[in-house]
């Protein structure tokens, strides 16, 4: 027996039903997302109906920005000229320099028998916009699967480390920077060549984490990547110390670190990829017990 | 110059589905403009302000389908988890077409009440979304945004009313 009338009109579900149907739905996109790692195709294909959209609303700045370079002044166009002569001159020097040192490196590394450094490539890439999520540091770039650029690459400016590709799109590509909280970049100090993992904490800062009091990290120090991780190539400048608090209460010492590359205000990047052949990671855990034993005493 | 303010009960031309869809796609372009610095905070969402918009005014025209789907291009955009702006624009989309009875019951100031609390709702949902993932807190200065699309709504409903309005009045035409 029916108890209600037959509805006039044709809607469809109710609204709260659909509404638990399109929760559900997300929730369970957030999850595969967030947890799983699943749904990259998906994102892509996402990706490549939106890209039209961020081009366009893109462009504006792109526009505003070329017509502020075709305004600029003839003294400023000589002054950038003269400057840059200046630069190339210096570093013309440095660079006949490092072409010694680097044939002799290589001498020296033949007679050690070490391994050879190995070569990086470079991709240059234009920032299209920062990530409109208060949530993190990002930023887009321009280039993406078409240009061979993949997730894990390190993204640098002329100054130094700005972060990593974290997600790539077939035109586009996401970089985390590093000041993002819970991005960690393996670092050393350049004055003596101390190792330690440089945490960024979400407010345009940098921490280092887990170093003893007593380890020797002064103001002004500047931090460059070790290269341990295989994925940052070694040597690149990345912060410099700004802050180091001993206290005794405290475990460790708070080192307080400022990057060194424009974070927050660049144009142009590189993107710049290592060859990984690096030694599959030792399996120490299952192969040595004796080993994890006496860690766990110490 | 013809008069532009409306009253609550004027009777509208229907509205055409072509205008929402480009009021949307422009709300979209909107959220993607390369906003930075202070202006991040002060940026309302115009894509959730228009999509409760017309869930408000025409709950039979826009639906679920075209909230989730343009909160799943935001999440692509911003580079966000994929399905937080879906799941918080599919529940504004439904506290719009389940008050909008009421919402439209008021004119002014109430009704910009009621649509703020609307947003910041909204903005609850993705930053609890956010806090589960892991993220921190961003401030007070988050909520900004959704006061800012409050500020906005009478001028956006004067605005998007216009096309609906008649042309001329057939008593007085020239």
């Amino acid at each position: 027996m029916e108890h209600t009338p037959p509805p006039f009109f044709k809607t469809g579900p109710s609204p709260l039903a659909r509404l638990l149907i399109f929760s559900a739905l997300s929730l369970a996109f957030l999850v595969a997302d967030a947890r799983l790692g699943y749904l990259v195709t998906l994102r892509q294909f996402a990706e490549v109906i939106v890209y039209p959209f961020q081009r366009i609303a893109a462009a504006p700045a792109g526009i505003a920005r070329r017509i502020g370079e075709l305004f600029s002044t003839n003294s400023t166009l000589r002054q950038d000229n003269a400057r840059l002569t200046q630069e190339s001159y210096d570093n013309a020097a440095a660079l006949s320099q490092l072409k010694a040192l680097v044939a002799e490196n290589e001498h020296l590394r033949e007679l050690l028998g070490a391994r050879e450094r190995l070569g990086v490539r470079t991709i240059a890439a234009e920032v299209l916009y920062t990530a409109r999520d208060p949530f993190s540091r990002k930023v887009v770039v321009d280039k993406g699967l078409r240009d061979d650029v993949t997730a894990g690459q390190a993204v640098l400016d002329e100054r130094g480390v700005i972060g990593q590709v974290t997600r790539v799109y077939p035109w586009l590509a996401e970089v985390t920077l590093v000041t993002e909280k819970g991005h960690f970049v393996p670092v050393q100090n350049l004055r003596n060549g101390l190792r330690a993992v440089l945490a960024g904490t979400g407010d345009g800062a940098l921490e280092l984490r887990f170093i003893p009091l007593n380890a020797d990290f002064r103001d002004g120090d500047q931090l460059v990547t070790s290269g341990i991780d295989g994925i940052y190539p070694p040597g690149l400048p990345v912060a410099q110390v700004t802050r180091v608090e001993r206290s005794a209460t405290q475990l460790f010492a708070r080192i307080t670190c400022v990057p060194l590359a424009g974070v927050t205000s660049h144009t142009h990047v590189l993107i710049v990829s290592t060859r990984r052949d690096l030694p599959p990671p030792p399996n120490e855990e299952r192969k040595s017990p004796r080993s994890r034993g006496k860690s766990r005493k110490g | 110059m013809a008069d532009l303010r409306i009253t609550p009960h004027e009777i509208l031309l229907p509205v055409k589905p072509g205008f929402i869809v480009l009021t949307l796609v422009a709300a979209f372009l909107a959220n993607l403009l390369p906003w930075s610095g202070v202006l991040l905070w002060v940026k309302p969402d115009f894509v959730a302000l228009v999509v409760l918009y017309w869930c408000i005014e025409q709950p039979r025209k826009l639906g679920f389908v075209a909230a989730w789907l343009l909160g799943l291009a935001m999440d692509v955009a911003d580079g966000t988890l994929f399905g937080q702006h879906a799941l918080s624009y599919s529940i504004l989309a439904y506290a719009g077409i389940v008050l909008h009875r009421r919402v439209l019951g008021f004119s002014g100031t109430p009704q910009v009440m009621h649509v703020v609390v609307l947003l910041l709702m909204n903005d609850l949902i993705v930053l609890a979304i956010r806090l589960l993932a892991g993220s921190d807190f961003p401030g007070l200065q988050y909520f900004i945004g959704s006061l800012v699309a409050g500020a906005l709504w009478l001028p956006l409903g004067t605005l998007l009313k216009l096309p609906q309005r008649p042309k001329a009045d057939p008593y007085h035409a020239s």
